[in-house]
């Protein structure tokens, strides 16, 4: 919760800063959509954040967008097969994905960032190829069920009384739900537990009787059944899909939130609160540039500065506290 | 201690401290080595040793004290002031590159170049062979250093600190993996450098060859000055004396056992590191075998594959009676076996990780609550438990393993595993590098649990350990078995016939 506490306050000033900079910053619409944004990038950045805590990172996840974002219509429009049977599909996909990244990391000790990146360059051409490069569209009426994931208003069961229940995106209970599991699932399993000490030190922790290698395949597979949901999501949201192009460097910002949230890449470290910050303040970000009246061109270049500079902050209040807590110890010791 | 012919010493270490987190390695320590004198140092791991050895390579800086090299006081930043005052320092664990030949390697960094810019060769070559003649080694310089033996790798490390004019050599451990024929090379060696003034600190555990090479010895216990003892004073046993500051006899507590029922079997199990020798034996209740053997015999790989980090080539293994597979450290875990491995900070704890979450890794599945949820209650109960058990002097439950002293560490490791109530306690190594307090008190640990019925193997190149702490010694060398020693017949002697090859008279061949 501390560690939170240095960007939950970056995220307040950028919030303050740019409410007052611009007036329709505080509307309906745009928070809506702030919020609904963060949500998807959130729900992703959690995903990824699983294989981080192992150690390692999964750069096919933008690709993996585009891919399911594609084959959810064609299996259910061009191929004609029941929504249901399109989203069993979808989840084997993942399921699929999962495996080949976990397997080719574990048994064949493959370094994951080479895996996730041939499957980044793999799942974009299978889309494009799939649907000879035709742009996809989620206006048929077989989707409408789905639709509400998306761009509407949740009613909340028994909070009708209350009025904020009432501009809750469902998008964003969807990710506080996956929020909740994935941090119960982190600290109050012996699974999370598993994770959290192979991603700090995997021959130990194999050395204290813990399979890490199932361990290691389970994370990528979950990390890619969040990503075929965020996948479904984003394609919900968007409605039209460009094959060559949807989700690109979406993994990147997924990774960017993950950070921002404290993971490490090192592994071993990661509070799901954070990352939702850590999503919410890039979109916040995004949101700001285009309201305060900056350049869309530097957009990337500003979220890459904030990041750094989050980073360098960190990592600088890191090294004072180890060198209070070696000056304290020599004292101690000298005494 | 004062020398008439040379007053001045080559190199002399005042009054130096050294401090890490939670630990003196150093506390104002003297030392002096004098031309052409080989000064043995001694000391039980965590002695502070290579900490010193450290400071006069150059990696590490005191806290206090000073450091003069003849008669000047010197600051050793880095290798490179140190090499620049003649100090070179011959690591354990060699300090070569592999994959490029003899030449390159005795001139690296300092290679010299040609007009052009480009590496002289020939210069190389030449000056290499004048080297490796000196220390009496017969190969080209163009030989890939992968391919040497490891006595003769050593040889060139030898060559390589006179190339840079070395007048005062650090060798650690020299002969913890050579063979008998290999030793005596290597003291050839080092008695010719004496010959010609070269002064060497000789850091060992073999008292053997300590007492045959050594002008002087110094002992340090507990980061501090024990004693020192000249060529005459020399002797096995004064110089155990001062490295464990008593009697040995009240030092490692053994007690006569009755051992039980066998505990643990091994039938002809070919490790994948050893898969050419069959390895058998069995283990009682309430016995504590020493194995003991050079560095590479094959001892850690032997645990490993016992512990099911590696899976046997064939060969079976039974608890109390009952066959066991061990394809993982789960399995044996299961079973019974525990395993306190040898890279403490990367095998036994998690060093980020708080003593409770260390201590109740091992035992998190089989407390698990419904649906995986964790019992912290248990875990908390544990830790707790183990803490007070094993006095593990730690601020909190909830510090970081880090931040503990190397004893500690190794007590939230023994923590982990008597949380899980083993029938087999396998142990490598288990009191490298830390401190004689925290040492005794794992013997005394050890004692207690063998009078407990739990078996005990542990593996361990301090001669002293092997000596004072098994009912029984299983020597190892090249992989094999190469005898087994009762009580009655343990002697350092016997111990290094066997580890080096030679059978011995009194010794069980297997």
């Amino acid at each position: 919760m501390k560690k939170n506490l240095g960007i939950l306050g970056i995220l307040a000033v950028v919030f303050m800063a740019t409410a007052m900079g611009s007036d329709s910053f505080f509307t309906a619409y745009n928070l809506f959509n702030l919020v609904e944004r963060t949500s998807l990038y959130g729900i992703i950045g959690i995903g990824v954040a699983f294989v981080i805590i192992t150690g390692g990172i999964d750069l096919s996840i933008g690709s993996f967008i585009g891919l399911v974002a594609v084959a959810f219509p064609w299996l259910v429009i061009t191929h004609q097969i029941p929504v249901i049977a399109g989203l069993i599909g979808i989840i084997a996909l993942a399921l699929l994905a999962g495996l080949a990244h976990g397997l080719l990391i574990t048994r064949l000790k493959l370094q994951p960032f080479v895996v996730t990146l041939c499957g980044l360059m793999i799942y974009r051409g299978i889309a494009r190829w799939m649907v000879s490069d035709r742009t996809m569209g989620y206006g048929d009426k077989a989707f409408s069920g789905l639709k509400v994931l998306v761009g509407s208003l949740a009613q909340i069961p028994g909070m009708q009384n209350f009025a904020w229940a009432k501009h809750v995106p469902v998008a964003f209970l969807i990710l506080i739900v996956l929020g909740i599991v994935a941090a119960v699932f982190l600290n109050k399993t012996i699974y999370g537990r598993y994770l959290l000490a192979l991603g700090r030190n995997e021959q130990a922790a194999r050395f204290s009787g813990i399979n890490t290698s199932v361990m290691i395949v389970m994370a990528y597979v979950i990390c890619s059944l969040i990503t075929g949901l965020g996948g479904l999501l984003f394609a919900l949201d968007y409605g039209s899909i460009q094959p060559d192009s949807f989700g690109n460097f979406y993994e990147l910002y997924a990774i960017a939130a993950a950070v921002l949230g404290g993971c490490s890449l090192r592994g071993g470290e990661g509070s799901i609160f954070g990352i939702i910050l850590g999503a919410a303040l890039m979109r916040l970000l995004m949101n700001s540039i285009s309201m305060l009246g900056i350049d869309d061109q530097l957009e990337p270049t500003v979220i890459g500065v904030v990041i750094l500079a989050g980073v360098i902050v960190d990592e600088l209040v890191k090294r004072f506290a180890a060198r209070r807590r070696a000056i304290l110890q020599a004292r101690q010791a000298a005494s | 201690m004062s020398r008439p012919e040379t007053p001045v010493p080559l190199l002399s270490v005042e009054n130096v401290t050294r401090r890490f987190p939670g630990v003196t390695a150093l506390n104002r320590v003297n030392l002096s080595v004098y031309p052409g004198e080989v000064l043995a140092l001694i000391g039980e791991n965590g002695a502070g040793k290579s900490t010193l050895m450290k400071i006069l390579a150059g990696v590490q800086m005191p806290d206090e004290g000073q450091i003069k090299v003849n008669g000047t006081e010197v600051t050793l930043r880095s290798v490179q002031d140190s090499q620049a005052s003649g100090i070179a320092l011959i690591h354990q664990e060699l300090n070569l590159s592999g994959n490029l030949d003899v030449g390159a390697n005795i001139f690296l960094g300092r290679e010299p170049l040609m007009r052009c810019g480009l590496i002289d060769k020939r210069r190389i070559r030449d000056q290499s062979r004048q080297l490796l003649e000196r220390v009496g080694l017969d190969v080209s310089p163009d030989t890939i250093v992968d391919t040497l033996p490891i006595g003769q790798q050593q040889l060139v490390e030898i060559a390589r600190a006179l190339s840079i004019n070395a007048r005062m050599l650090i060798m650690d451990e020299p002969t913890s993996s050579l063979s008998t024929h290999e030793t005596e090379r290597l003291m050839d060696v080092v008695q010719d450098l004496r010959r010609r003034g070269v002064s060497v600190i000789y850091i060992s555990h073999r008292l053997g060859e300590v007492k045959e090479l050594a002008d002087r010895v110094a002992v340090f216990r507990d980061g501090e000055n024990a004693g020192e003892l000249s060529r005459e004073e020399i002797t096995h046993d004064r110089m155990v004396r001062f490295m464990v500051g008593r009697d040995i006899s009240q030092f490692y507590a053994r007690r006569p056992h009755t051992p039980g029922a066998v505990a643990l079997e091994v039938k002809d199990v070919q490790t994948p590191a050893n898969p050419g020798h069959r390895l058998n034996f069995a283990i009682r209740q309430g016995e504590i075998v020493g194995v003991a053997g050079l560095v590479g015999a094959g001892r850690t790989e032997m645990l490993h594959v016992l512990f099911g980090v590696d899976r046997a080539v064939t060969g079976s293994v039974a608890v109390h009676g009952t066959s066991i597979r061990v394809n993982s450290p789960f399995d044996a875990i299961k079973a019974g076996i525990a395993l306190v491995p040898e890279d403490r900070k990367q095998q036994g704890v998690i060093l980020e990780m708080a003593v409770r979450a260390n201590i109740g890794l091992a035992g998190l599945r089989k407390h698990q609550r419904r649906l995986g949820f964790l019992n912290r209650t248990q875990e908390a109960r544990d830790s707790a438990q183990m803490i007070e058990r094993l006095s593990i002097r730690t601020p909190h439950e909830r510090q970081v393993v880090q931040f503990l002293s190397g004893g500690n560490q190794q007590k939230v490791v023994l923590g982990k595993w008597l949380a899980m109530n083993p029938a087999v306690l396998l142990m490598d190594e288990p009191t490298r590098g830390i401190d004689i307090g925290a040492k005794q008190e794992i013997y005394g640990l050890m004692e207690e649990l063998a009078e407990q019925g739990v078996a005990i193997l542990f593996v361990s190149s301090e001669m002293e350990e092997i000596l004072g702490m098994s009912d029984r010694t299983l020597v190892m060398h090249e992989g094999r078995i190469a005898g087994e020693l009762t009580r009655d017949e343990l002697s350092e002697e016997a111990v290094m016939q066997l580890a080096t090859g030679n059978v011995a008279a009194g010794a069980h061949p297997k």
